[in-house]
């Protein structure tokens, strides 16, 4: 999309054109990410939310972002996984909306705390026995449907990202489809929340909506730790 | 406790490891009273199986007693008698719900290993590989079992563990092969491989209306046993060519349905064997398919292939040709025991089946290593081995 240069709080007004295209891009049954491959996911969530507002979290480049860039460890990171669980899509959505649960089965989260209705304080873990925070927003809550954030301004890590749940054909119970996208600061930091995910981004957050399902369907998660081995 | 550990391949040792204990509301801890060596253990034996490391705790066809249980399970209390399928099902997801308890969605918690591998995530086997959950196995004095408000059976105590402990895998597994098969009546149904499974196999193909049934092996003692037990015919495929006998066996036409119940380490003879065990060798294939490949050429057009015998990788030179024009359908997977366990168990009480005729060794946990040398090497006429903690 369009974006003015530095001015954090710019008017930008993507035309109707677009706010249509990425509706259907984020409501449909395709995959997000690849529509989304020029974009950024929260300047398509802001618009869609009918904010013609748009936070420019990471325009203005200093030298060290740039070097990054170069180098491949200032590259957003992008995720987008579907897993269908057995149960109603009201009863998923209320579990996912109290943001606090979150952390029960997304491991990358060290906590999340809920200030009012839209915003909350998250913490996740980072490597090194470190941490980085940031407040969010919700930029739109679809009763049953839809949750979309952003993270606010002084965020030590610029992120957006939504759920959605969608009945599933027949008995199958409900499609729940995650899409985020972390965009890595500058300096000392951006090292660290490259490292957040790990290795495999995908694999971390497909674990993790994993975990989501076996709480929602099993009622615990399922683990060896702490089992015995003959591994001395 | 003392636990049987796999330590690389054809080194399984007993050793010290600490107890099990309650790690989910949903579990329990049982004393194992009987734990079997299965046939696929001599897959992780031999080292055929990725992702078994060493001391991992093996083992899946057990029972016992219950001594402990999470505050999720309200179903069992302490000193309940139980056998556990090998197979572990949450008992919530679509699958477990459709009686697919194998293929249960939320068991394995190592399931991105084999989703990258498999493209999904089947449910968790106790002792048999960190792809398959990583849990550890039976062979063990004592065992955790998750969800076992839906994982176990209760056994009544009168009967000696010898007539229940194989409704824990090898009889479900065997009995699902002959039900894949959807018997017809005067219908002719061939079981490759007559250890304990294809013996169960055999007399389950009976059960259900088969006009003939043939076992195929080359161990004489397994093969009087099929004889013997499950009233089948046999053929030892060192003697003769087991197409060209079944053919001459089923008026030219070829069993209407196969049952694979050896798996990934089949002997093939001649040049093909060779081939397959090379391969092998090299980790040019994981899997040694020559009963698949004789089956698909055996099998009458139009009929069916159930395979239980286990697979765990890739197979090549498959005469697929074969298998599209003569129209087979190929139906298979790790058995669903949560499925079956009763209605056996209900057939053992009722005196329709005597499982204990497959046991030829009985011996102390502490001689697994021993235990597991004479079933590889089919030494001392061994045909099937329980294990006592």
């Amino acid at each position: 999309m369009a974006s003015t240069s530095g001015d954090k709080s710019s008017t930008n007004q993507p035309e109707a054109s677009e706010v249509e295209r990425w509706a259907s891009l984020i409501g449909g049954g395709a995959m997000v990410l690849m529509g989304l491959r020029q974009g950024s996911l929260r300047g398509a969530l802001t618009a869609l939310a009918g904010g013609g507002l748009v936070y420019q979290g990471a325009t203005k480049q200093s030298t060290i972002q740039k070097a990054q860039e170069a180098i491949g460890i200032n590259q957003p990171i992008k995720v987008e996984k579907t897993v269908t669980i057995n149960k109603s899509a009201e009863e998923l959505y209320r579990f996912w909306h109290d943001f606090e649960n979150l952390p029960t089965f997304m491991k990358h989260l060290k906590s999340v705390k809920v200030h009012n209705e839209k915003r909350s304080h998250w913490i996740a873990n980072a490597p090194l026995d470190t941490t980085v925070e940031w407040d969010a927003d919700i930029l739109e809550d679809r009763e049953n449907e839809f949750i979309s954030w952003a993270s606010v301004e002084g965020a030590d890590v610029d992120n957006s990202g939504f759920v959605r749940f969608t009945k599933a054909p027949g008995d199958r119970g409900t499609e729940v489809k995650v899409v985020l996208e972390y965009n890595p600061p500058g300096g000392a930091l951006a090292a660290t929340v490259a490292k957040l995910f790990g290795e495999e981004p995908e694999q971390q957050i497909g674990d993790e909506l994993r975990r989501f399902k076996m709480l929602m369907e099993a009622g615990e998660i399922a683990t060896t730790e702490g089992q015995p081995s003959g591994r001395s | 406790m003392k636990a049987v550990c796999w330590n690389g391949a054809n080194d399984v040792r007993v050793q010290s490891v600490p107890d099990p204990t309650i790690l989910n509301p949903r579990d329990a801890i049982i004393k194992i009273t009987s734990t079997a060596i299965c046939g696929s253990d001599l897959h992780i034996y031999g080292g055929y199986i990725p992702t078994v490391q060493q001391g991992d705790i093996i083992g899946h066809e057990f029972m016992g007693e219950v001594v402990e249980v999470g505050k999720g399970v309200n179903n069992l209390k302490i000193g309940d008698r139980v056998v556990v399928p090998s197979t572990i099902g949450c008992g919530n997801c679509h699958y477990c719900q459709g009686d697919m308890w194998s293929l249960c969605d939320n068991s394995n918690p190592n399931g991105w290993i084999e989703e990258k591998l498999f493209g999904n995530i089947t449910s968790a086997i106790y002792g048999y590989s960190h792809m398959l959950g990583g849990y550890a196995g039976a062979q063990a004095e004592y065992i955790r079992v998750p969800f076992a408000d839906v994982g176990v059976v209760k056994v009544p105590p009168d009967l000696p563990d010898e007539m229940l402990l194989f409704i824990s895998d090898a009889i479900p597994t065997g009995y699902m092969g002959a039900e894949l098969c959807d018997i017809q009546p005067g219908d002719t149904v061939a079981v490759w491989g007559c250890g304990a499974v294809g013996q169960f196999a055999m007399i389950s193909a009976y059960m259900m209306g088969a006009e003939k049934v043939i076992g195929i092996d080359r161990f004489p003692e397994r093969l009087e046993m099929a004889k013997k037990f499950a009233k089948a015919e046999v053929i030892n495929y060192e003697e003769v060519n087991a197409g060209e006998a079944l053919k001459e066996m089923t008026g030219g036409r070829g069993p209407d349905a196969c049952i694979d119940a050896v798996g990934l380490e089949a002997h093939g003879v001649g040049l093909e064997g060779f081939y397959d065990e090379t391969k092998q060798k090299l980790k040019l294939e994981t899997d040694r398919p020559h009963v698949l490949r004789e089956m698909m050429v055996a099998c009458r057009k139009g009929g069916t292939l159930s395979i239980m015998g286990v697979y765990g990788g890739f197979v090549d030179k498959l005469p697929f040709g074969a298998a599209f024009n003569k129209g087979l359908t190929f139906r298979m997977g790790q058995m669903h025991g949560q499925k079956y366990m009763h209605s056996l168990l209900q057939m053992i009480l009722d005196g329709k089946l005597d499982p204990s005729f497959v046991v030829t060794h009985q011996l102390p946990l502490e001689q697994a290593p021993h235990a597991y040398n004479i079933f590889q090497q089919k030494k001392d006429n061994c045909i099937k081995v329980v294990l006592k903690p």
